[in-house]
C-alpha cells in the first residue's frame, strides 16, 4: 500500500485540527484524488448545500502513487461542491504541493467550516497550525513570498488563492507553486469563502510503504524507458500542449470569437512556433520547459514577456520569467477573444496565475462579454471605459488584471459566462455546460468532445474523456458514445492513482494497473477500469443528489443549431440528443440520466443512492 | 576519478534524482532527506541540481574528531561510517558547500557517497542533467 493511511481534518469554525486513520475500505474502492475525495465529500456534506456556505467542505486529495518515483507522480485534486456549476467540483493540479502533502504524512486534507478571520494553514508533518493570514488581500505571488518569509523555509510548498478567490469570484482557482493550478469549478472561491488564504506544507516523512519495492522500481525503469522513447512524448516535451493550437487551426476546431468561428486568422502569431521565434527586437517568448513533481515529460512552459510590451512597460516585476502559454491558455486568451498578440496572451497567463483565476473560464467569459459588446448590450460605459472589442489586446490585459483583483467590471467577469450572459439577457451566448466554460475544442467539429463536455460531471471539460483520435477521423456522431464512456472510466482511474493523465498516451492502462499492483497490492487492469467506472458514477450520484437532471447534460444552441462555417467539419452541428441516448444506454442509466439499480449494484454503490 | 557533473540548463526540476537518492539510501521516496538537492530560481526558469563535490581537500573529513569520514579508494567518495559518527556536526560547519547534513532522526550526518560508483540520481535523471564522468 502506498497510502499514508492518515487524513488531516481542519475545522476552521471550531479552530481545530486533528488526524484520523484513512478509511481503508474507501481507499480500496475509490483509490485516491477525485475518487476518494468525492467519497469523503458525500459523507461530509449534503450535496444540495450552498457551495459558498460554511457547510461546504474543501478537500485536498492525493493518490496512492502521488509522491512515488513513477513519472508524473505530482498530482493532487481539490474537491468540493462547485459554486460555478452546483455539481461536483473537482480540479486537478501538478507542481510540487501534492507530493509534499503526502510527504507530510497525509493522503487527504479536509477543510470544514469558515474561519472568523482570514487564516492560512501551516503543516510541518504532525505540527499543524491555523495561523492569521496577514497576507489576505495580496496576490498569490505576494502571499507566497510573505509566507515563505514568515516560516523561514525555502522548501515550503504553498497553495493559495488571490483576490478573486477572496472575493468569491466563481471562476477563481487555487494556485500552487506559483504557476500550477487546480483551475476549474471555482474551487478558489470555496477556499475564499472559508477565509482560507493558503495551505503551506512541509513534509519530511516521505512515501515508504510500497508493497513490492523491487518490482515497483523495475516497472518504473521499464515504463520510464518506454515513455522516454515515445515520439509523442518527445513532441510534448519540446512543444508542450501549445502545439495543439496549430493542429486545431488546420483541422477547423479552434474556437474563435466566442465559438462563432472555428479557425483564427492570427493563429500563427500565437502558436508554439511563434513562442520560440525571436521577434524583430530579438525577444524570445519561450525560455525553457519545466516539470511538475516526478514528471519525465516536463510539458510546462516558462516564458518571458517582451519588456517593451505595453502590458509590462515600466512594470519590472513582470520582466522575469514565469509560467507561459499552454494550449488552453493560448486558446482562451487568443482565438476565443480574437487576440493575436503573444505578449498580451502571456501577460494574461501571468496575471491569472498571480491572482488565481481559471484562464479557460476567464477567456470564455471575456469572449461572451465581447459578443455582448458587439450587440450593443455592454457599451464601454458599463465596462470601466474599456471597449470590449474582439481582438483587443488592451481589453484582454486590463480585464484579466481587474478580474484577478476583483475590481470594477472584473467583478462581473469573475462570476463566469453563464451568470454574465443571463444578467445581460443573452443566455444563449454562454459557451459551456453546467455553468462551466468550454475548453479549446469545438463541439460541432468534434462530436465526441461535445458529448464529453455535456456529460462531464464537473461541467464542460476536455480532460475527462479522450475521443481525440475518433474525433479527428470523422465529424459525425457515429461511434463516439462508446469511446467517450470507456475513456471517462479509464481517465477517472488514471486521475485517482495520483499520476497525470498526460502520461496516459505513453504508458498503457496495463502499465498503470501494474504500478498500482506493485505499489498497493491486488490490482489488475480490469479492477482498475471498474474502479474508474465506479468513480464516474459516484460523481454522477453526487450531481443527482444536488438536483441535476438530463437537462443539465446540455450544450448551447450555437453548438446544436449553427453549422460549422469553415474547415474540415464545415456544415456540422453536434447531434447531442442522439449521442446522449446512446451514452446513457451504455452507462446503464435511465433516459432521464438517473442510474439504474442494477448498475449501482454492479458498482457497489447501492448504499449511496 | 569520475565525478557527478550537473548541467542546470538541462534540469526540469522533476526531482526524480531526489527520490532515487532517498530510495537508494533509505528505502523511501523522501526529497527532504535527499543528499542531492535541486534549487529553483525565477519561477523555475533555472533549476540547479547540487550535491557534494567530493573535494580533494575534504574539510569534512579533516574536521571529524572520530575519523568517521573515510575515502572510498575506488570512487574517491568521502563516505560517512555510521558506526563511528557521533553526530557532533563539526563536519557540517567545516563543509563550505552545505552538502553534509545532520539527521535528527538518526543522530548522525549524511552525505553523497556516489552510491559506490553507480549513482542512483544519474540513472534516474530523465534529461541527462546529471551525469557521472
Amino acid at each position: 500500500m502506498s497510502w499514508q493511511n492518515k487524513v488531516l481534518f481542519v475545522d476552521l469554525t471550531a479552530n481545530r485540527c486533528w488526524s484520523e486513520p484513512l478509511n481503508q475500505r474507501w481507499a480500496e474502492k475509490y483509490v485516491g484524488t477525485r475518487g476518494l475525495g468525492t467519497r469523503y465529500l458525500m459523507d461530509l456534506i449534503d450535496p444540495s448545500v450552498d457551495p459558498m456556505s460554511p457547510e461546504n467542505v474543501l478537500i485536498f486529495a492525493t493518490g496512492p502513487l502521488t509522491g512515488t518515483s513513477c513519472s508524473t507522480s505530482g498530482r493532487w485534486t481539490a474537491i468540493c461542491k462547485s459554486p460555478l456549476t452546483n455539481s461536483i467540483g473537482s480540479a486537478n493540479s501538478g507542481g510540487k504541493f501534492g507530493a509534499e502533502l503526502k510527504f507530510a504524512g497525509y493522503d487527504l486534507l479536509i477543510v470544514k467550516g469558515r474561519a472568523k478571520q482570514p487564516v492560512y494553514l501551516f503543516i510541518d508533518d504532525d505540527n499543524v497550525e491555523i495561523r492569521p493570514a496577514d497576507m489576505w488581500g495580496q496576490s498569490v505571488w505576494e502571499a507566497d513570498e510573505a509566507i515563505r518569509k514568515e516560516v523561514a523555509d525555502p522548501n515550503i510548498k504553498i497553495a493559495a488563492i488571490g483576490q478573486s478567490g477572496e472575493n468569491g469570484a466563481r471562476i477563481a482557482c487555487i494556485v500552487n507553486d506559483l504557476h500550477r493550478a487546480a483551475g476549474r469549478c471555482g474551487v478558489g472561491a470555496v477556499m475564499g469563502s472559508k477565509q482560507l488564504k493558503a495551505v503551506a506544507v512541509r513534509g519530511s516523512q516521505g512515501v515508504g510503504n510500497v508493497a513490492d519495492p523491487k518490482r515497483f522500481m523495475q516497472l518504473n525503469t521499464e515504463i520510464k524507458a518506454k515513455v522516454a522513447a515515445d515520439k509523442g512524448r518527445q513532441g510534448m516535451t519540446r512543444n508542450g500542449t501549445h502545439a495543439m493550437l496549430s493542429s486545431m487551426q488546420a483541422f477547423g476546431g479552434l474556437p474563435t470569437r466566442n465559438f462563432r468561428e472555428v479557425q483564427f486568422e492570427g493563429a500563427d502569431k500565437i502558436d508554439h512556433v511563434a513562442a520560440r521565434t525571436a521577434t524583430d527586437t530579438g525577444h524570445v517568448n519561450l525560455q525553457t520547459n519545466k516539470a511538475c513533481f516526478g514528471c519525465t515529460i516536463a510539458c510546462g512552459r516558462i516564458a518571458k514577456i517582451d519588456p517593451e510590451h505595453f502590458s509590462v512597460k515600466d512594470r519590472p516585476q513582470y520582466h522575469t520569467a514565469s509560467g507561459g502559454l499552454e494550449y488552453e491558455t493560448a486558446y482562451a486568451f487568443g482565438p476565443v477573444v480574437g487576440v493575436d498578440d503573444i505578449d498580451a496572451l502571456t501577460f494574461a497567463a501571468f496575471v491569472t496565475n498571480e491572482y488565481g483565476l481559471d484562464p479557460i473560464s476567464f477567456g470564455v467569459t471575456l469572449a461572451a462579454a465581447m459578443e455582448l459588446h458587439e450587440l450593443g448590450v455592454l457599451p464601454a460605459e458599463l465596462t470601466d471605459g474599456i471597449e470590449l472589442k474582439f481582438g483587443s489586446a488592451e481589453a484582454l490585459c486590463v480585464m484579466a488584471e481587474k478580474t484577478g483583483k476583483a475590481e470594477g467590471f472584473g467583478v462581473e467577469l469573475g462570476m463566469g459566462a453563464k451568470r454574465l450572459t443571463e444578467k445581460y439577457g443573452h443566455p444563449e451566448l454562454f459557451m459551456g455546460s453546467k455553468g462551466q466554460e468550454f475548453a479549446g475544442y469545438d463541439a460541432r467539429a468534434m462530436q465526441g468532445m461535445g458529448l464529453g463536455y455535456a456529460t462531464s460531471n464537473r461541467g464542460a471539460c476536455h480532460l475527462k474523456h479522450d475521443v481525440f483520435s475518433q474525433d479527428m477521423k470523422d465529424h459525425t456522431s457515429n461511434g463516439k458514445a462508446e469511446p467517450c464512456k470507456r475513456t471517462q472510466d479509464i481517465i477517472s482511474a488514471v486521475d485517482a492513482t495520483g499520476l497525470c493523465l498526460f502520461i496516459n498516451g505513453y504508458q498503457s492502462f496495463e502499465d498503470f494497473a501494474a504500478l498500482m499492483d506493485a505499489a498497493c497490492g491486488g490490482w489488475d487492469a480490469d479492477k482498475l477500469q471498474l474502479t474508474g467506472e465506479r468513480i464516474w458514477n459516484l460523481e454522477k450520484l453526487f450531481n443527482l443528489k444536488a438536483g441535476l437532471t438530463r437537462a443539465d447534460d446540455s450544450l448551447p444552441p450555437r453548438m446544436l443549431n449553427d453549422a460549422v462555417p469553415t474547415g474540415s467539419a464545415k456544415g456540422s452541428v453536434c447531434e447531442l440528443d442522439k449521442l446522449l441516448d446512446e451514452y446513457y444506454e451504455l452507462r446503464g442509466w435511465n433516459p432521464d440520466s438517473t442510474i439504474k439499480a442494477d448498475t449501482l449494484a454492479r458498482l457497489g454503490l447501492t448504499e449511496l443512492a | 576519478m569520475k565525478a557527478l557533473v550537473m548541467q542546470p540548463d538541462k534540469c526540469t526540476s522533476c526531482l526524480q534524482c531526489e527520490m532515487a537518492c532517498t530510495f537508494e539510501h533509505e528505502g523511501v521516496f523522501n526529497p527532504a532527506r535527499s543528499r542531492i538537492k535541486v534549487f529553483e530560481f525565477e519561477h523555475g526558469a533555472l533549476n540547479v541540481p547540487y550535491a557534494c563535490t567530493q573535494c580533494e581537500e575534504a574539510w569534512c573529513l579533516h574536521a571529524c574528531p572520530t575519523n568517521a569520514i573515510t575515502i572510498n579508494d575506488a570512487t574517491g567518495a568521502k563516505v560517512v561510517n555510521d558506526d563511528k559518527c557521533v553526530g557532533c556536526k563539526v563536519c557540517t560547519i567545516a563543509c563550505p558547500y552545505g552538502t553534509i547534513n545532520y539527521r535528527p532522526e538518526t543522530g548522525k550526518v549524511a552525505k553523497c557517497d556516489l552510491c559506490d560508483g553507480n549513482p542512483a540520481c544519474v540513472e534516474a535523471c530523465p534529461t541527462g542533467a546529471i551525469t557521472y564522468q
